[in-house]
């Protein structure tokens, strides 16, 4: 079909078919730091909601929680209210400058180590080789002819996927619910339906994605390798392919024969059959590529085995591949950390951190927020005084019930009843008894004598017996004085 | 133009796709095909959109629309969710009616919905003339201050609610008429701004007149009190206090004594039920003004205002 018109084009598909990954096992320093990195990121996705964190009586006991019902996040110490949502803001910007961070200081290490699709990807990955062999074996079935065993191997495979799925999908939702009381209601059938769509939708999810379409998301689907990209530079840590050390590429027994002709790589494709996404990676740097440097191991491995030096594919910046093409030795990768992109970014993520630590120590545990009639703006009333209304709203932050304290400050003259209370009962204080972890609404009128001016003044609530624990709200009290300004 | 379809189903070389066979200075379109999923997708729709009009209301017919074979319908859905929301409510509405309304003070949780149910009512019945904040306008009382001209407890308001005020055929309506002095030739005009300074006196705006005061006792304290403190048996109003119904400049008053403005409420029992009207008055006693029912006092004696 390639045959050439006269303009010299080609039929041009932009469709690439998929090709089957089929990765060999490999053993070596990255595997094993991918093995750690993907049982600590599995152990924290599955256990963290069962992990308990005593509040009282008052307040879930679950560690972890994103209460959506009741609008609280629980992390261990602390609660987040709505209104502090800031916080949880925050942590997304440091998630993000942090990625930032880890881009410019070792490359795609997010990609190829922690990243969900990359863990859950290599989890499938191991299942395949569990049940279907290794490389090989794998690629022998998959050209053989649908029968019976081949129909039976698949079935066993593709129900420990949706086994892993269902696990996947189903720890999801521990996050949003008290997790013990969630798992007997997902059992029993008397779960909210949510949970159900939601553990439906995400096991649904991970069956597909890390089941089948796998380094496609990381090609294609994923704007990640797009952003990091434009974030790679000349002192990004990418996994390179020494060619100046490594080209021409010849078998063992070619190069006995004619040493001085050819390079360190023996042709051996290692490297292409470790790969998770099924690269090349002696073609150069590229999108598919996520840095998890298995094939490292393996060239390391070969490089062993033929007695050449180790590192022909390695880590290294574009600096270091000029400077040891060069002869010059390569910078530590240490001392990489230390330049001024990363010095800024280690800066803001830090910045944030300690503002949103400084914002958490000293963030008060009471809130008041008022808001004032104002149709009508005021009453005049038949003994001459003005009355004006308010709605207030006080905050318990805390796990237990709280004596708070209203005082009007400024205003002189002025008195303030609730409205489940009467006139005759005003006075300058009022003090309630405010629900653990509640918002406390309460009706507030304000008279003022016959000849006060519009003015404002202030609402000063504060929690009996803790001296730190207050806030202030300043109003605006309406008159009829103050109709012409 | 002409040769447009000369060159129809040309091949072209580079995407081995025909060509529509159309040409503009040079451009051509590819005849490509329909992405195979998009074509299905299409079909799949079809077949939606014809189960959807056997299933559901759809074609626009003469007299109706066809009305689907699972007979849904939104007002079906409105009706449902209606009937719903009666249901829930039910318990409260009929504790409600139940209750005689002097002792829903002793009911916060029943008082509550009481309230919030008077306030929706309010809304719908109410703010025409006493406006959404329920401040009133001129002529129009202002429910949220301490001024009443029938009664501010519960029960009064409640009352007031059932038989409203100058309602033509309700036997209980609260009634009363003020003469039109001025209008009917009962009082000269130069008694009458006399009488008027006096009234304005009372709240101190403007300085006492004794002829003023001589005229008013003849006229007004009949109604209005020797003090001008009102009465709430007849509806007068409070002539001592700044709160004016039909404004207190001395010519408004002067304007009242001579052709008398008097409200009108229409009594809405038969208009509404006796539980949103229970509502209602609960609404209207919570806006800051309600006072505590009497303890078996004369609806005659004015409580608490003092008088000048």
């Amino acid at each position: 079909m390639d045959q050439s018109t006269a303009s010299g084009s080609t039929r041009a598909s932009l469709y690439a078919r998929h090709e089957p990954v089929f990765n060999r096992r490999i053993d070596g320093k990255f595997r094993r730091i991918k093995w750690a990195v993907m049982a600590l990121c599995l152990i924290v996705y599955w256990v963290t909601p069962w992990l308990r964190w005593d509040r009282g009586s008052y307040a879930p006991d679950q560690a972890v929680l994103i209460d959506l019902a009741h609008r609280r996040f629980y992390m261990f110490g602390i609660e987040i209210w709505p209104h502090e949502f800031y916080f949880v803001a925050g942590l997304l910007i440091m998630a993000g400058i942090g990625l930032f961070l880890v881009t410019s200081a070792v490359g795609r290490a997010w990609c190829g180590y922690a990243c969900p699709q990359t863990v859950w990807t290599d989890l499938f990955q191991h299942v395949d080789r569990l049940i279907d062999g290794d490389r090989n074996a794998r690629m022998r079935l998959h050209k053989a002819p649908w029968g019976p065993a081949k129909i039976a191997r698949r079935l066993v495979k593709w129900s420990i996927y949706l086994v892993i799925s269902f696990a996947t999908g189903g720890a999801w939702i521990f996050y949003f619910a008290d997790a013990p009381t969630l798992q007997h209601a997902f059992w029993t059938g008397t779960a909210d339906p949510v949970a159900y769509a939601t553990v439906a939708v995400l096991t649904a999810t991970t069956f597909v994605l890390g089941g089948f379409l796998r380094e496609q998301v990381c090609i294609y689907m994923c704007p990640w390798p797009r952003i990091q990209t434009t974030m790679l530079d000349e002192k990004s840590l990418i996994v390179t392919y020494k060619d100046w050390r490594g080209e021409p590429r010849a078998s063992v027994k070619k190069a006995q024969k004619a040493p001085d002709l050819y390079g360190d790589c023996i042709d051996c494709a290692q490297c292409v059959a470790v790969c998770p996404t099924g690269i090349d990676i002696r073609e150069g740097a590229q999108v598919g590529c996520i840095t998890c440097a298995l094939c490292i191991d393996a060239c390391d491995r070969v490089m062993k085995e033929v007695g050449r030096p180790r590192g022909l594919i390695d880590y290294a910046t574009l600096e270091d591949a000029e400077a040891e093409q060069a002869g010059h030795a390569p910078t530590r990768h240490r001392k990489l950390i230390w330049r001024p992109r990363t010095l800024v970014y280690v800066g803001a993520w830090a910045g944030i951190g300690f503002a949103l630590l400084f914002l958490l120590g000293a963030r008060v545990h009471t809130d008041l927020t008022v808001s004032k009639d104002r149709n009508p703006p005021y009453i005049l009333l038949s003994d001459g005084s003005v009355r004006n209304a308010y709605t207030l709203r006080l905050r318990n932050m805390q796990g237990r019930p709280r004596r708070m304290e209203i005082a009007l400050d400024g205003l002189a003259g002025a008195e303030m009843w609730a409205d489940d209370s009467r006139r005759a009962a005003a006075g300058r204080r009022i003090v309630r008894t405010v629900p653990a972890d509640a918002t406390y609404p309460l009706r507030i009128y304000v008279v003022a004598p016959q000849a006060t001016s519009g003015q404002d003044f202030v609402f000063r609530l504060r929690a009996l017996g803790e001296p730190d624990e207050m806030d202030t709200a300043e109003v605006r009290f309406d008159t009829p004085q103050e109709a012409t300004p | 133009m002409a040769d447009n379809h000369k060159r129809a189903g040309r091949l072209d070389e580079a995407t081995r796709t025909e060509t529509v066979g159309h040409e503009w200075d040079g451009i051509e379109e590819l005849n490509t095909p329909l992405p195979r999923w998009w074509l299905w997708t299409f079909y799949a729709c079809i077949v939606f959109a014809i189960g959807y009009c056997i299933a559901y209301p759809a074609w626009p017919m003469l007299a109706r629309g066809t009305e689907g074979m699972l007979g849904w319908t939104s007002r079906g859905e409105l009706d449902k969710e209606m009937k719903q929301a009666a249901d829930a409510r039910a318990r409260t509405v009929a504790a409600l009616a139940d209750m005689p309304i002097e002792e829903l003070a002793r009911h916060p949780e029943l008082m509550r919905a009481a309230v919030a149910g008077g306030a929706a009512a309010f809304r719908i019945n109410c703010v025409q003339c006493h406006g959404v904040g329920a401040a009133g306008f001129k002529g129009f009382p202002n429910l949220n201050d301490d001024d009443w001209l029938w009664g501010g407890d519960l029960k009064a308001i409640e009352t007031t609610l059932i038989h409203g005020i100058r309602q033509p055929g309700d036997a209980a309506t609260r009634q009363s008429a003020m003469p039109a002095f001025g209008a009917d030739g009962l009082l000269p005009p130069e008694q009458i701004e006399q009488v008027a300074d006096h009234v304005l006196s009372l709240s101190g705006k403007s300085r006492p007149s004794t002829a003023g005061a001589r005229v008013f006792a003849d006229n007004c304290a009949v109604c209005h009190g020797p003090a001008g403190q009102g009465s709430r048996q007849f509806g007068a109003p409070d002539l001592t206090d700044p709160i004016w119904l039909d404004g207190g400049s001395r010519a408004e008053v002067i304007a009242q004594i001579t052709r008398p403005h008097m409200g009108v409420m229409p009594a809405w029992a038969g208009r509404l039920d006796p539980v949103t009207i229970r509502m209602l008055a609960a609404y209207v006693h919570s806006l800051g003004g309600g006072e505590e029912a009497p303890a078996a006092m004369p609806a005659s004696a004015p409580p608490a205002v003092p008088a000048p």
